[in-house]
């Protein structure tokens, strides 16, 4: 190898590098020192300006177990990960499934449609399911009129009822999302696969089990937890649907969090950022699980 | 009609019949789908009054509730705000992901690979655990109430760069070979052969990057708090819903003020969309 084939190599090498630079940087910059600076912070008290090492050294993380309220918000968030996550996503499989079957019609438009909700930004959607399901409300009216209410119910103010309209305004924004990862997941598996089961004799039932999920495995995997990292951060939805409301009942922890530092005037920097690292944890937690699930099936 | 003609007629129906079920599901969830959609569309015509009583079809009064909606709220200074944060936003993520997914994939060796996975654990990072470290950061470069304060966070992103370093190994590495023999360098071969060939996975990049800057809501409320005229759609909409008496009419056509650009770049870029985020999960 002569020198100038060496430098031209050289170049290739240095090449790679420059061109994954901006993008490290930034995420080392933005993303993994303020993640550090948070867990300091954790471990301090006072106001943005002057803030000191607390004592004792864990009084922001002691004071979260008597907190009610953070209390409240994270059974509240785990309620709207346990409850639609899991029917989200068998919804967009079931879904994903029938869209990829070559004989149906207008495969185009249902897609299309499917989709259409996750084109509306959050806090669109989170407005328009207040509106429909206020005192006053499109709701009310039809429920009304057929006779199966005898008055108008205040769905938004009854703290079960706030729960549920939440989850169902989730399940509406977010199953199209995830549905279109599936179809593209399906449409990588081969059809010959499916041809070889049917001539094996495999039914409907059997060929989703035996060979859609696993093949599929590694974009379930994904899916879960893309929506497990989305659920613990909820936040335009508890603001703008409920606003946390009634009397903070369907608040949810990022929400409780933003109202700790920059919401109602109180900029509790210290306990907020106690309260984002157990946030953190869970998140890492519950991705580490998923992934380890994913992989002892292998 | 031949015997065949008639029996392969046959066997559809019959294909056709057996999807009844899936069609009947399929329309329910459309219908779904789209009727909040269709109601924000028509209340947006009606008045508030109509609206509460359950009117469902257009009315007459759109013109109305786009007149109390521009005397409210600075309508046109949101939009406006909306549109260059998400451009110079996807531009910057698009060129910047798009270059770190190049360089991961097609220059790949133990140390980037390495490099890669400390970088997707940044996917795991919740927003709202560096929201107040970044605002102070943000805030002591003086960079509060700018373009620069909205889109700093979010223009390196490690699922945009998975996504481009995936759909990357459908790239046919050989032109490599063959553009540096005809002595184009790499940057070259970069702007010149890979962005014209991943042009479906740009395209699903930008919409998932816009939509996402459009829509973004708890970071712009922390540091577009001081400044009214930095302010972006989904801060003005809020602001709408946020008194005791809510008109509806206005409130909608503001909504639909904030949902039809995401709405038209999707129906714009949907193939290529799909297109990319079957390369993506491949």
């Amino acid at each position: 190898m002569n020198k100038k084939e060496k430098s031209v190599l050289w170049k290739q090498h240095a090449a790679g590098w420059v061109f994954l630079t901006p993008a490290t940087i930034l995420i080392a910059w933005l993303s993994f020192y303020p993640m550090i600076q948070a867990l300091f912070m954790s471990f301090k008290t006072g106001s943005s300006a002057r803030m000191k090492w607390a004592s004792p050294f864990f009084y922001n993380y002691a004071r979260m177990f008597k907190d009610k309220l953070f209390i409240t918000s994270l059974k509240n968030t785990f309620l709207y990960l346990i409850v639609e996550v899991p029917i989200m996503l068998i919804l967009a499989i079931l879904l994903a499934q029938i869209l990829n079957n070559k004989d149906l019609r207008f495969k185009g438009l249902f897609r299309t449609m499917v989709f259409l909700p996750c084109a509306t930004s959050l806090v669109s959607y989170s407005l328009i399911f207040k509106s429909l399901f206020a005192t006053q409300g499109l709701i009310n009216t039809i429920f009304v009129n057929l006779g199966i209410f005898k008055e108008n119910f205040n769905f938004l103010g009854t703290p079960w009822t706030a729960k549920l309209i939440i989850i169902i305004a989730l399940i509406w924004r977010w199953t199209g999302y995830n549905m279109v990862f599936y179809l593209a997941g399906l449409q990588n598996i081969e059809y010959s696969v499916y041809e070889a089961a049917k001539i094996d004799g495999a039914n409907g039932w059997q060929t989703f089990w035996g060979i859609t999920v696993p093949l599929l495995k590694p974009v379930i995997v994904m899916t879960f937890i893309m929506s497990i990292n989305g659920t613990l951060q909820l936040f335009d939805e508890s603001v703008n649907l409920t606003g946390g409301g009634p009397a903070n009942s369907t608040i949810t922890m990022s929400h409780y969090i933003y109202n700790n530092s920059f919401g109602q005037g109180v900029a509790n920097f210290g306990y907020a950022s106690a309260l984002s690292f157990i946030v953190f944890i869970m998140v890492a937690i519950l991705a580490w699980i998923n992934m380890k699930v994913g992989d002892t099936r292998d | 009609m031949t015997e065949t003609t008639v029996k392969v007629k046959q066997n559809k129906s019959a294909t056709q019949r057996r999807l009844i079920p899936s069609y009947i599901f399929l329309v329910i969830w459309s219908f779904i789908s789209v009727f909040p959609l269709y109601w924000m569309i028509t209340a947006a015509t009606n008045t508030s009054v109509e609206v509460a009583r359950g009117k469902i079809i257009f009315g007459t009064y759109a013109a109305k509730n786009f007149q109390h909606l521009l005397a409210a709220e600075p309508l046109w200074r949101n939009l406006a705000n909306s549109f260059k944060y998400s451009i110079v936003q996807t531009v910057l993520c698009l060129l910047i992901c798009s270059l770190a997914g190049f360089g991961f994939e097609l220059y790949h060796d133990k140390a980037k690979d390495k490099l890669f996975g400390i970088l997707l654990l940044a996917m795991m990072v919740p927003q709202v655990a560096t929201m107040i470290p970044l605002f102070r950061m943000i805030s002591k470069m003086h960079l509060l109430n700018t373009v620069w304060a909205f889109i700093l966070p979010s223009i390196s992103t490690p699922f945009m760069i998975m996504m481009f370093r995936q759909n990357s190994r459908n790239f046919p590495i050989d032109i490599m070979e063959a553009a540096r023999l005809d002595g184009l360098n790499e940057f070259q071969i970069f702007y010149r052969m890979y962005m014209p060939v991943m042009r479906s996975t740009y395209a699903a990049a930008a919409v998932i990057t816009f939509m996402n800057a459009w829509n973004s809501y708890m970071w712009p409320k922390v540091v577009m708090n001081t400044d009214t005229s930095a302010q972006t759609m989904p801060m003005l909409i809020a602001n709408l819903a946020a008194g005791y008496t809510v008109d509806y009419g206005m409130l909608m056509m503001g909504v639909l003020f904030c949902s039809v650009p995401t709405m038209i770049i999707f129906f714009i870029l949907q193939k290529q969309f799909a297109e990319g985020i079957t390369g993506a999960v491949k």
